[in-house]
């Protein structure tokens, strides 16, 4: 049942991000292009997300999930180092290419060579992103 | 197009349902870089297999709509160098913030969250930043 739900989740996501342009990097880079033509559409995706999502979490007091175990608790509301270094990359790689990782797995079969590249990429980066962060810690703790 | 919001809009709905059925049935919470980096790294453990089938839904059901519309255009720059530095610092990126678009984006502001909130801020400026640098200064994008 849970891989079940996981799969239609992932599809609902998937069809959603494609729906709404999200696999187009144009859109992407359009929205964060406040310098050409701006796009607002990334705008309408967000809030159109965060709607029931929003809804979801009120659904999330005083209940379990529907298939047992218990909601995520809220982490720790600490703004740290990582958050604000890894946000900022992320940032940095997503105007660059106008993908992010989900948008990355749905456009997979039909975004050609540079769509595939870009997935193995951030696969390795992925894998190497505790090595890089031991070494930044070292370089922090340093100065 | 001018009704591209309004696809935006239905398509970011189905996002939040997704994302919903993902909390309320499983429990868990839709992050794609989360999802997908907790395989590459191992740190997945027992969830290994919802995770597998979610990412499965996740390329599927796009692949199969695709084949039943005009053939959607991603765009992607032909630049592999472009391509891969991107890839690089989106894996490294979302894995030190523990988020990305989803994640912190759609689940964390929802759940009015201050650290999605902060991370949004910054890979949004950052973004911004970024189509400045390397489309209008450098014009390599």
């Amino acid at each position: 049942m849970r891989s079940l739900f996981a799969a239609l989740s992932g599809g609902v996501f998937g069809l959603g991000l494609l729906l709404s342009g999200m696999t187009d990097t144009v859109k992407v880079q359009g929205w964060l292009d406040v310098f050409g033509t701006w796009d607002p559409t990334l705008a309408f995706v967000m809030g159109g997300a965060i709607l029931p999502m929003a809804l979801a979490w009120r659904l999330t007091s005083g209940r379990t999930p529907a298939l047992g175990g218990a909601f995520p608790a809220k982490p720790e509301q600490k703004i740290d180092r990582n958050l604000v270094i890894g946000s900022v990359l992320f940032g940095l790689g997503w105007g660059l290419a106008g993908l992010c990782p989900g948008p990355s797995v749905a456009s997979l079969a039909f975004g050609g060579i540079g769509g595939v590249a870009f997935f193995l990429a951030m696969l390795v980066g992925m894998r190497i992103a505790p090595m890089v962060r031991t070494r930044l810690d070292a370089a922090f703790s340093a100065v | 197009m001018q009704q591209d919001w309004l696809w935006g809009l239905a398509g970011g709905g189905l996002i939040g349902i997704a994302g919903a059925i993902y909390l309320l049935v499983n429990g868990r919470i839709m992050g794609a870089s989360g999802i997908l980096g907790g395989l590459v790294d191992g740190s997945a453990g027992t969830q290994a297999r919802e995770r597998v089938w979610f990412l499965a839904g996740l390329f599927g059901v796009p692949t199969l709509a695709s084949l039943f519309m005009a053939a959607p255009d991603t765009h992607v720059t032909s630049n592999l160098w472009v391509i891969v530095a991107a890839g690089l610092l989106v894996g490294v990126g979302t894995r030190f913030a523990n988020g990305c678009t989803s994640g912190h984006g759609v689940c964390g502001i929802s759940r009015l969250s201050w650290r999605g909130i902060v991370a949004t801020v910054f890979y949004i400026g950052a973004g911004g930043v970024s189509v400045v640098l390397f489309r209008h200064l450098l014009g390599w994008i």
